[in-house]
């Protein structure tokens, strides 16, 4: 089972200070929180996209390939990465060369965003998130598969003969998740591609949370991936720790009641009731997250989210500590109890070079000579049927890649 | 037959109040006329002041606390809404719609309603019409024609002598039964995390099945 963090890159006044970090400060101090993620021992650091402030991650693969190369065992992910306003081609692109970068530590998890105005911004309508996110997903799904595209949709300019560079790391695509709140819609989704699914958890009551993970495992069994037990489940949490739990609840409390989200709402006692924020010593975080299990069977990943709310750098660095020291080792071991045989783990790119290949050598993708007009149209790589282009000028459209000439 | 189930809100915010008074009222007449043809009836009433806090928390939020999913989940399936509000500054309370708000949008569709409302005078009784029933129209529930206001003199000597309170009580509440009783609408409902079948197999009974 994978442990980590995720973060939502907020840059909120410390109500304790009425200070206010700028964008450089945090997102240095964010860089700093991943190195340290990695130094305590956790597996997987995931960053979020957001185009407004007071956010600042508007370029996520920039931030994680500076990551990838500060660390050496960190799975980098995205918490999530928007599946409709970003140009699929260019999401394509940009996490392939991400796995290259940072050999094969990268998987991403999409979501919809919840930034009204971003659809706008991108020229998109909001009222279409929905078929945005599956027809913009369906394309990147392709295009991580297939060396040369046809395809066309409602959404993007279509597209004739694209090869979207570089092609993933040993032509195994990034595992992807699906992120969700509340779309049981978007659960599907999941299910049908044989994705991994991340409940959110965070912000709405782990009643919800058990439904949609019990819709999720079961149209994975639906479509044919295997037995419900062996989709591949993440979960969010929140919790803030001291060694003794009044303190935590003491020093915790200002933040919590300013929060960006649920500042000056429910109380702590009930948030923390109704939702899985847990404030107290790390063995109440242990029993809080081994309970998760009950609700929604044995899963893959446990993401927490750690540094919002204006909390101090020092004090996240410390909270990590806390996490990486006392916390997840004792859940490696709790969880890896009674934890049947046939439960995967999640996916990583060596896993999925396995699946894919064997013990056989990965396929490399290696072009063929640019033919003067930069492009190889049909034929892209040594190792892909090429394509007989039988005249000049017919490098675009239809006529570039009809099949007759296919040999 | 499985009885209907009738849903009263009730947004009056002292207790006890005249909105609740008046939502009593309109049940109570329902239930009878529906047990007169024989129709079994249940009525659930929510309080919106017990509600304050969860329906704001909600708001801010985006989930229900539990005794907000309660009320939540029974106006969405039910067969019928009596909804009741004082008239404030000529419309709604805004504990009322804030509740509204909070409800699904598409929770109230086909859904039969019977309106009633109070304040201080029969001056506010048009807030019905052009207030309330454009809101249940717009989320295409169905505001029975006969809503009904009580202004305080109603509840004396000083009220409309010749159709009376109780009369427009019966009025309103005849026509509101005659929709409960012949709408599907509770066996129709349509869960979106609804499952072919249980779920505790999925992760080895975990969940208590």
């Amino acid at each position: 089972m994978q442990f980590g963090i995720f973060t939502v890159t907020d840059i909120t006044q410390d109500p304790i200070t009425g200070r206010t970090p700028s964008e450089h400060e945090r997102i240095k101090g964010t860089l700093a929180i991943a190195k340290h993620a990695e130094e305590v021992g956790l597996d997987v650091f995931a960053i979020g996209e957001h185009h407004n402030p007071p956010f600042w991650s508007s370029s996520p693969t920039t931030t994680l390939a500076y990551i990838a190369a500060q660390t050496s065992t960190l799975q980098l992910s995205t918490a999530t990465t928007l599946i409709t306003t970003n140009d699929p081609v260019k999401l394509a692109e940009d996490y392939a060369m991400l796995q290259h970068v940072s050999d094969g530590r990268v998987d991403l998890m999409l979501g919809r965003g919840n930034t009204g105005p971003v659809y706008p911004w991108f020229g998109k309508d909001i009222r279409q998130g929905l078929p945005l996110a599956l027809e913009n997903y369906e394309l990147l799904h392709r295009l991580w598969r297939e060396d040369v595209v046809d395809w066309s949709g409602q959404f993007r300019t279509p597209l004739q003969g694209f090869t979207a560079t570089p092609r993933p790391l040993d032509d195994v695509p990034p595992f992807v998740w699906h992120g969700s709140i509340r779309t049981p819609e978007v659960a599907d989704q999941a299910a049908r591609y044989g994705d991994g699914f991340f409940a959110n958890h965070i912000f709405w009551p782990a009643s919800h949370t058990q439904r949609m993970i019990a819709l999720y495992r079961q149209r994975w069994e639906h479509h044919g991936h295997g037995p419900a037990g062996q989709a591949i489940v993440g979960l969010g949490g929140q919790a803030f720790m001291r060694k003794n739990s009044q303190d935590a609840v003491n020093e915790f409390r200002p933040y919590f009641d300013n929060a960006p989200v649920y500042g000056h709402g429910p109380s702590m006692e009930e948030f923390t009731q109704q939702t899985p924020l847990t404030v107290g010593s790390p063995q109440e975080v242990i029993d809080r997250t081994l309970g998760y299990r009950d609700y929604v069977g044995d899963y893959q990943r446990q993401l927490w989210l750690m540094d919002h709310a204006g909390l101090p750098l020092k004090t996240v660095l410390e909270q990590l500590d806390l996490l990486g020291e006392e916390v997840v080792p004792v859940l490696r071991r709790e969880f890896a109890k009674n934890r049947p045989a046939d439960v995967p783990d999640a996916p990583t790119h060596a896993s999925l070079v396995k699946a894919k290949y064997g013990d056989a050598e990965p396929r490399q993708a290696t072009p063929n000579a640019n033919r003067g007009d930069n492009l190889t149209l049909g034929s892209p790589y040594q190792d892909t049927p090429s394509v007989e282009v039988t005249k000049a000028g017919a490098a675009f459209g239809p006529a570039a890649t009809r099949k007759e000439v296919v040999r | 037959m499985t009885a209907k189930r009738i849903v009263v809100i009730s947004a009056g915010l002292s207790t006890p109040s005249s909105t609740r008074q008046l939502a009593d009222r309109l049940t109570a007449d329902t239930v009878a006329v529906l047990r007169e043809r024989g129709v079994e009836v249940e009525a659930q009433v929510f309080e919106l002041r017990d509600l304050a806090h969860d329906i704001t928390n909600h708001l801010l939020m985006g989930f229900a606390p539990p005794k907000l999913e309660q009320a939540l989940a029974a106006v969405s399936s039910a067969d019928g809404l009596i909804a009741v509000t004082p008239i404030f500054s000529t419309s709604y309370a805004g504990l009322f719609k804030s509740f509204i708000d909070v409800i699904d949008a598409q929770a109230l569709t086909d859904l039969p309603v019977l309106i009633g409302a109070t304040g201080g005078t029969s001056r506010h009784s048009l807030a019905i019409d052009y207030a309330i029933r454009p809101l249940f129209t717009y989320l295409h529930a169905i505001p029975v024609t006969t809503g009904v206001f009580a202004a305080t003199s109603d509840w004396g000597n000083g009220g409309d002598g010749v159709r009376s309170l109780p009369d427009r009580i019966f009025r309103g509440a005849k026509e509101f039964a005659e929709l409960v009783e012949r709408t599907d609408r509770s066996d129709l409902l349509n869960d979106p995390f609804a499952l072919d079948r249980a779920a505790g197999h999925l992760v080895g009974g975990f969940t208590g099945e």
